[in-house]
Parts: C-alpha cells; sequence; structure tokens
C-alpha cells in the first residue's frame, strides 16, 4: 500500500536541506486549491445547508436548475445539498483515519525501531499481517462488533493505515539511528526519549507528511468504498458513496445523481495527491536543490 | 598512567564472523596512539567498542577499561555517565556527524547542557566561546545556521567543538579529516593538535592515512582484517617497518610524496 516513490522521496539524512527557502512548488498551490475547496464546502454544510436533509419537497429525479442547483435524487431529496454533507464527511473520514494512523503508526513504528530479537520479529509479522488483511474485511468485522456508523469505517480505515505508517515509521528511524548525531547524542549524554523527540522525530517527519497525505486521499477512497456497500454513515447523512449506490440505477435518466459526488470525490483525491506531491517537492533536498 | 586499557578486544556480528581479533593496546593520560588500517580493518569497530556504543547485533568480548571503568559487559546507565566525560569522538563524516535540521548553536549547547549543567545566558556564552575556541568566523552566524548552511570543514569544527564540549579525557578522532579537501585538512589537523594539547587530551587517531597519522601521533597501531599488524613510534613504523603490510602502507605514502615533490618543489 506504501507507493513506492514515497520511500524514494525520503530525505537521505544530512544531506542539505535545500527546500525550506524554496519558493512554494506549483503542484502544491493546485492541489491546496482543489482541496480546499472541498474543505471550505464542508465547513460551510456544518452552519448552512440548502435544504434539510429529508425534504422531499422538491420532486423526484428533477434535473439540475430550478431551486435545486443540482437537480434531486429518486427521493425528491436535494443532491448540492447531499454533496455538501458528503464532502463533510469525506473530510472527517480522511482527517479521522489519519490522525488514527498516524497516532497509532508512529508510536508503533518507533517501539519497533527499537524492538530487539524475537520481539522485533513479531512486530514485523503482525504489521505484515495487518496490512495483508483486506481493509474492507476489517470494516465489516467492526461494523459487526459496533454498528454501521461513520465512527466505524474510521476506525477500520485508520487502524489498516496505522500499520502501513508504522513500517514506513519504522524503517525511517531505523535509518536514522545509524546516523552518526545520534551517536554523538548519545556520547553527549542525552537520553533517548529526548534523542527520539528532538533527533528522530523531526528527521522522519518530512517523509511522514507526505505519507499521511497520501493517507488521507486513500482513506477518503476507502470511506467511499465502504459506504457504497452500505458499512458507512447511516441516512440520512449522505455519503459520497452511498449517492453513488443510490444513483447507480437512474444513471442513464438523471446523471447528475452519480457524477456530482464522483467528481467531487476525484477532485478532493487528485487535490490531496497534489498537497502530497508538492510538499515532496518542497521537502526533498534533491529537488530543492534543482531549483534553487 | 593508563588512560585507556584494551585487553584481548574482541567483536563478533550476530552471525558469530569476527571483526575485530584479539587485539590489545593502551593509551596513558595526554598519549596520542595513530590507528592505521584500510577500510574494513575494524579500526572504527574498536573504537565503538571503546565507547560502548557497536551497532545492534554485534557483541564484544575481552576488557576495555576506560578511566577505571570496566566497558565491555557494562549497562547502559554506567555507560552514559563514562561517555563524553572520558571519552568523545569527532566522526569522519561531516555531513552525517550533524543533526541536519537542528541548528549548530543547539547541537552545540546539548553536551554543555547534559555534561556541565550549564542553563540560559552561561549555556549560550559556552556555545559562544567553544565556536571561538574551534576558530569559526562569525560565531553567531554559525550558531543561528542549519548544518547544510556552512562548509564541509566548517561543519567538522562544529562536531570537534560537540565532542570536546564534553570535555572528555580521550578525543577519538575517527577519520576527521578523510572528507575534507587538502587544504582544510591541514588547518583542521593544526587546529586539533593545538586543541588538544592545551587541554591535555589523549587522543586515538584513526586514519588510512600514514602520513596524516604522523602529522598528529607519536605511536601508531597499524590493523589489517581486525588484528594488530604491527605496533610502534611512528618515526620506527616509517623508518624500519617490519610487516608486510606496514611496509605496503609506507611505500604507498612514499610514492605520493613524491609525486607531490615533483608537483611542488619547496
Amino acid at each position: 500500500m506504501i507507493p513506492a516513490d514515497t520511500l524514494e522521496a525520503a530525505r537521505p539524512e544530512g544531506a542539505p536541506q535545500g527546500g525550506r527557502r524554496a519558493r512554494v512548488s506549483a503542484t502544491l498551490v493546485v492541489g491546496s486549491v482543489l482541496a480546499g475547496l472541498i474543505a471550505l464546502l464542508a465547513v460551510v454544510s456544518l452552519f448552512w445547508l440548502p435544504y434539510p436533509a429529508d425534504d422531499t419537497s422538491g420532486g423526484r429525479l428533477a434535473g439540475p436548475g430550478g431551486g435545486h442547483l443540482l437537480g434531486t435524487d429518486k427521493l425528491g431529496r436535494d443532491l448540492f445539498t447531499q454533496v455538501m454533507t458528503g464532502s463533510r464527511i469525506a473530510v472527517e473520514a480522511g482527517l479521522g483515519s489519519v490522525l488514527i494512523a498516524a497516532t497509532i503508526g508512529i508510536a508503533l513504528g518507533v517501539l519497533a525501531a527499537f524492538a530487539q530479537g524475537w520481539f522485533d520479529d513479531t512486530l514485523s509479522a503482525f504489521l505484515d499481517i495487518l496490512i495483508a488483511f483486506p481493509t474492507l474485511l476489517l470494516a465489516m468485522l467492526i461494523v459487526a462488533a459496533r454498528s454501521a456508523t461513520l465512527g466505524s469505517a474510521v476506525l477500520a480505515i485508520g487502524l489498516a493505515q496505522s500499520a502501513v505508517v508504522a513500517r514506513l515509521a519504522r524503517i525511517l528511524v531505523k535509518r536514522v539511528l545509524t546516523q552518526d548525531y545520534i551517536t554523538a547524542a548519545r556520547i553527549s549524554g542525552t537520553s533517548w526519549p529526548r534523542i527520539v523527540l528532538g533527533h528522530v522525530l523531526p528527521n522522519i517527519w518530512p517523509t511522514l507528511v507526505v505519507n499521511l497525505a497520501l493517507q488521507f486521499g486513500l482513506a477518503v477512497l476507502a470511506e467511499a468504498g465502504l459506504s457504497y456497500l452500505g458499512l458507512g454513515a447511516p441516512p440520512p447523512n449522505a455519503s459520497w458513496g452511498r449517492m453513488l449506490q443510490e444513483a447507480q440505477a437512474t444513471f442513464t435518466t438523471a446523471p447528475a445523481g452519480a457524477l456530482a459526488p464522483g467528481v467531487l470525490l476525484v477532485l478532493l483525491v487528485v487535490g490531496v495527491n497534489l498537497v502530497a506531491d508538492g510538499l515532496r517537492e518542497t521537502l526533498d533536498p534533491a529537488t530543492g536543490r534543482r531549483r534553487s | 598512567m593508563t588512560f585507556l586499557d584494551v585487553r584481548g578486544l574482541t567483536v563478533r556480528t550476530a552471525e558469530g564472523r569476527v571483526l575485530v581479533d584479539d587485539l590489545s593496546f593502551s593509551v596513558a593520560g595526554g598519549e596520542r596512539l595513530g590507528l592505521i588500517g584500510e577500510s574494513g580493518s575494524g579500526k572504527s569497530l574498536t573504537t565503538l567498542a571503546v565507547l560502548g556504543l557497536l551497532p545492534s547485533g554485534m557483541t564484544a568480548t575481552g576488557s576495555v577499561e576506560l578511566a577505571g571503568t570496566q566497558i565491555v559487559g557494562a549497562t547502559e546507565r554506567a555507560l552514559t555517565s563514562v561517555r563524553g566525560r572520558d571519552a568523545a569522538v569527532v566522526f569522519q563524516e561531516p555531513l552525517t556527524a550533524l543533526d541536519p535540521l537542528m541548528r549548530v548553536g543547539r547541537q552545540i549547547a546539548e553536551p554543555l547542557a547534559r555534561r556541565r549543567g550549564l542553563r540560559g545566558a552561561a549555556l549560550r556564552d559556552a556555545v559562544g566561546d567553544m565556536l571561538a575556541q574551534v576558530r569559526l568566523p562569525e560565531p553567531e552566524r554559525v550558531s543561528r545556521a542549519f548544518p547544510h548552511e556552512i562548509s564541509g570543514g566548517q561543519r567538522q569544527r562544529v562536531a570537534l567543538a560537540m565532542a570536546l564540549a564534553c570535555d572528555p579525557g580521550l578525543l577519538i578522532a575517527d577519520e576527521p579529516t578523510t572528507a575534507l579537501d587538502v587544504s582544510v585538512q591541514a588547518e583542521m589537523l593544526d587546529l586539533l593538535d593545538s586543541l588538544v594539547r592545551e587541554r591535555g587530551m589523549a587522543v586515538i587517531f584513526v586514519s588510512h592515512d600514514l602520513a596524516v597519522v604522523a602529522r598528529v601521533t607519536d605511536r601508531a597501531l597499524v590493523m589489517k582484517d581486525g588484528r594488530a599488524v604491527e605496533t610502534g613510534t611512528v618515526h620506527d613504523l616509517v623508518r624500519s617497518p617490519r610487516a608486510e603490510y606496514t611496509k605496503s602502507l609506507v611505500a604507498g605514502a612514499r610514492r605520493l610524496e613524491a609525486a607531490l615533490d615533483l608537483r611542488s618543489p619547496r
């Protein structure tokens, strides 16, 4: 699940870091604008929606125009309202999953990097199994144990991703630990917790941030997938995934119902991936040098 | 008085491969010893073993007594109090010896705060003092710079300042000039020489370059494949090398010197 280029982007520790003051990349700007638009939609939906979520006054499958910007669905609910709610749920799913993945993943990764012998082997094997374990199956198990809510979906996605983050963090930490400046810090009498906080985490952070941005996009897609299968947020909260599923039958007669959430989903994921790429360009010393 | 006494030091990998084989030497207080050998001869591992800093998986057997403390088999807690106070290291690669994301001043402050308990203004003054001692121009600017913003030679001076900040009885210099330009190399060696002399520190100078070792130390130990091949004063080693390996080292150094003499007649 870790794209190969994330690892390559890992900053060679100690290499001059030209990126700090390099100009902001165009990729980063475009990505931020795209993701920002969706985020704006999500924030606005918290305070204002064109129609209440269960308002069916618009008539079934009305086309765009009239009182409804994007038209209505087969139950007569306003599509734009649903799309706005869906963007909130998508952003929440992304943030929640990444938060869980980052917290558990980094903690586990650092632990694994320091682990020795059988503990190291066990932890690595456990992470590999968790990565190989299908997110969908994990989500179904969690939904079965709890109930089909956004929280269950986010928990499933976050747990699955924390294994990916942990494995990346473990490699990064291990590599930083071999650096001379860590040995120098030990000679200076710096304690391990201080070394981790002061030297290790700052040095693995750039690579981790890029990966977490990518994980955000993947989490949004995963949530849409789970909602499509009915394992995400329950009605009347519209999730893009469920909108796609509901609009499937009427796609030929009223395409707006499927196109609207589909396009927004693509915009958000592409935007976030562009942000990740932009961050990589800004944080990677190799590209930084080329530009400066 | 013997400051460092190494007896029968053997370093093995987790698989049992022997990397340093039954090595014995000693360094008296204020004495300078050169460790000469090609890469892979075990000289760097030997210096790490002296501080109990072997990479994980490697084990040391034998005896390493540093300022009266047995290092082999010592607990991490015991080692923490010995490291820095009794011995500190300057590493080969100025690129990796400093944390790329931490300002130079803070990195020098770390050992000063830990080892000498300095805080606040006293700490800031001590950092400036250390930078001035290693003769860095504009200590103010260097102190605020990130490692990539200063040159390789300057970085190595900072690394030296960090090692000296611990005020150790023994300074281990692990090829401190190998990664530098020849002209910068000479400056660095002179600086190291004078700073160590002022403090009366013992030095272990690790290098593959006989000429560099001859410049700094009086006595040298020649290593090959983890074993001590020959030991003696640098003068004797150069004048009358006994081991085949030392002979080839000396011949190599001579050839280089001859080539240099041809280019720059004195």
